[in-house]
């Protein structure tokens, strides 16, 4: 087993090397666009007028509502109809980017809200706008009070990204697939995929708890 | 200075929650240099008229002067915040900000003060209160007491007509009320104009020129700490400050 794994790493490695990078490419860039929209929707929700907050929050429970690849289905499949036509790896990441952005916006409103009364009376006693209370008070310590939330966003987002390759994307497991009906033995190519995954989110949780250290407010314990 | 025109005049302040009617028609004045004390049960509005003071609660109805301005229908409301100094029962320091960018920060982003003249002066209200040494440490680095003393300097730092405390002591342990209370003394004895709720009977006898005693969102009763102390005209001020005598009281 171990040689053919050896085998398979030393014939295809640049394949999986390519496939590893759209994985990243995919996760990086759903979480950095989700960010943004998950700043927008947990400001709208939070601070939006009837309407604003009303769409926040509609668009936030049908995303979370709905499975991820029923999202990426009718993007990838169902927008053709409407000459809509968008390549495997740009329907992944528009889906990917809304999928997480909802859920990050849930985190962030959850923070933002804690920080609301005091931090916010404080910041207006003061003399600040509503604005700069939001921005360089609220979201600030928000923004580190989220940090795990993120971390735990960014590992099942790895994951899920997996799920483009039903729509044709040439990410990890499309890789993986096509060398494993090349070779027949699939065990050992999904043996070694796994691997790379686990290592990608050991890495990268270490660069968050970096991070996260980084940012601390000194004095402040972080709360798990 | 005029004499004539009061620094602040609150005239039939009303503010009620819903059904919930706090403030009855709440009128007083307060010049230049005066430190009033607000007392009274808890419920009975004493949070909510100071909030109304500089607007982080919204009066239904009355008028707020302050230097001879009405408030209530001023515009920007940001600009009359400024020269009203605010120190909450829980500090709210900015958490994620050293004691000095605490109070630096107003300086900066709300008077726009260049960085090093606003680091000058925050570090000069950070001495006043004794606090100089620990401009580099975050607020959850700090006591009680140190936060609070904070919290004062940010609010000294922007040079307000007039200071309002809410039980500034009241969230502290009995052993760090003291390092508060003297900062506060000094305040009023510099001449800072300054209303205080707080039962701390020991500064309301010996700092303040006033004593307001409240209940069920009117006033029921004002007068120097003598008249209050000695021959409260009400019964309800004298069975009130009775109470309080036997839980804060120091005793004399
Ligand atoms: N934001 C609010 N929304 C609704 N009701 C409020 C609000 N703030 C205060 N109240 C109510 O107004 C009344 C007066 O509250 P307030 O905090 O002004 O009293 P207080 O005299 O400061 O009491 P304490 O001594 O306990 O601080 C209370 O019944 C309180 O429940
Ligand atoms: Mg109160």
């Amino acid at each position: 087993m171990f040689s053919i794994m050896a085998e398979i790493i030393t014939n295809h490695w640049q394949t999986l090397l390519r496939g590893l990078g759209v994985t990243l490419e995919l996760t990086l860039a759903s979480v950095v666009i989700g960010f943004f929209i998950g700043i927008l929707l947990a400001l709208g929700r939070v601070y939006g007028n009837r309407l604003i907050y009303g769409i926040c929050t509609v668009i936030v429970e049908i995303i979370r509502g709905t499975p991820l690849l029923v999202q990426l289905f009718i993007l990838y499949y169902g927008l053709p109809a409407y000459g809509i036509r968008l390549g495997a790896v740009t329907s992944s990441i528009i889906a990917f980017s809304i999928n997480s952005g909802a859920y990050q916006a849930e985190y962030l409103r959850g923070s933002i809200q804690s920080l609301e009364k005091n931090q916010m009376l404080a910041a207006r006693s003061i003399g600040m706008t509503r604005p700069q209370a939001i921005t360089l008070i609220v979201l600030p310590q928000a923004f580190r009070r989220v940090i795990p939330a993120w971390t735990n966003e960014f590992i099942y987002l790895l994951k899920y990204t997996s799920l483009a390759y039903i729509v044709g994307a040439p990410e990890l497991m499309g890789v993986a697939k096509i060398i494993g009906s090349r070779i027949y033995f699939y065990f050992e190519v999904y043996l070694i995929v796994a691997f790379i995954y686990l290592a990608v989110v050991i890495v990268f949780t270490k660069i968050f708890d970096f991070v996260e250290k980084k940012f601390k407010i000194p004095g402040l314990e972080t709360i798990r | 200075m005029s004499e004539k025109e009061p620094l602040l005049k609150v005239v039939d302040l009303h503010k009620a929650f819903g059904k919930n009617e706090v403030l009855k028609g709440i009128s007083f004045e307060m010049n230049k240099g005066d430190t009033k004390v607000i007392i009274g049960p808890s419920g009975t509005g004493k949070s909510t008229l100071i909030a109304c003071i500089n607007h982080l609660v919204a009066p239904d109805r009355g008028e707020i002067w302050l230097e001879g301005e009405n408030t209530v229908t001023a515009k920007n409301i940001n600009r009359i915040r400024q020269k009203i100094g605010f120190v909450f029962q829980d500090f709210g320091l900015f958490n994620h900000l050293t004691a000095l960018k605490n109070v630096m920060i107003g300086l900066v982003k709300v008077k726009k003060m260049p960085k090093d003249k606003a680091r000058k002066r925050a570090m000069e209200e950070l001495d006043r209160v004794g606090l100089s040494d620990q401009a580099k440490s975050y607020p959850a680095q700090l006591s009680g007491g140190q936060k609070q003393r904070v919290g004062i300097a940010r609010a000294l730092a922007m040079d307000p007509k007039i200071i309002l405390f809410d039980e500034p002591t009241s969230a502290l342990d009995p052993e760090l009320i003291g390092e508060v209370l003297h900062v506060m003394q000094d305040l009023a004895q510099s001449g800072m104009t300054m209303l205080v709720v707080t039962h701390e009977m020991g500064f309301a006898r010996t700092v303040s020129n006033e004593i307001i005693f409240m209940e069920n969102g009117v006033i029921v009763e004002q007068g120097t700490p003598e008249k209050l102390f000695k021959n409260p005209e009400n019964k309800r001020t004298k069975e009130f400050l009775f109470k309080l005598e036997d839980l804060y009281g120091e005793g004399e």
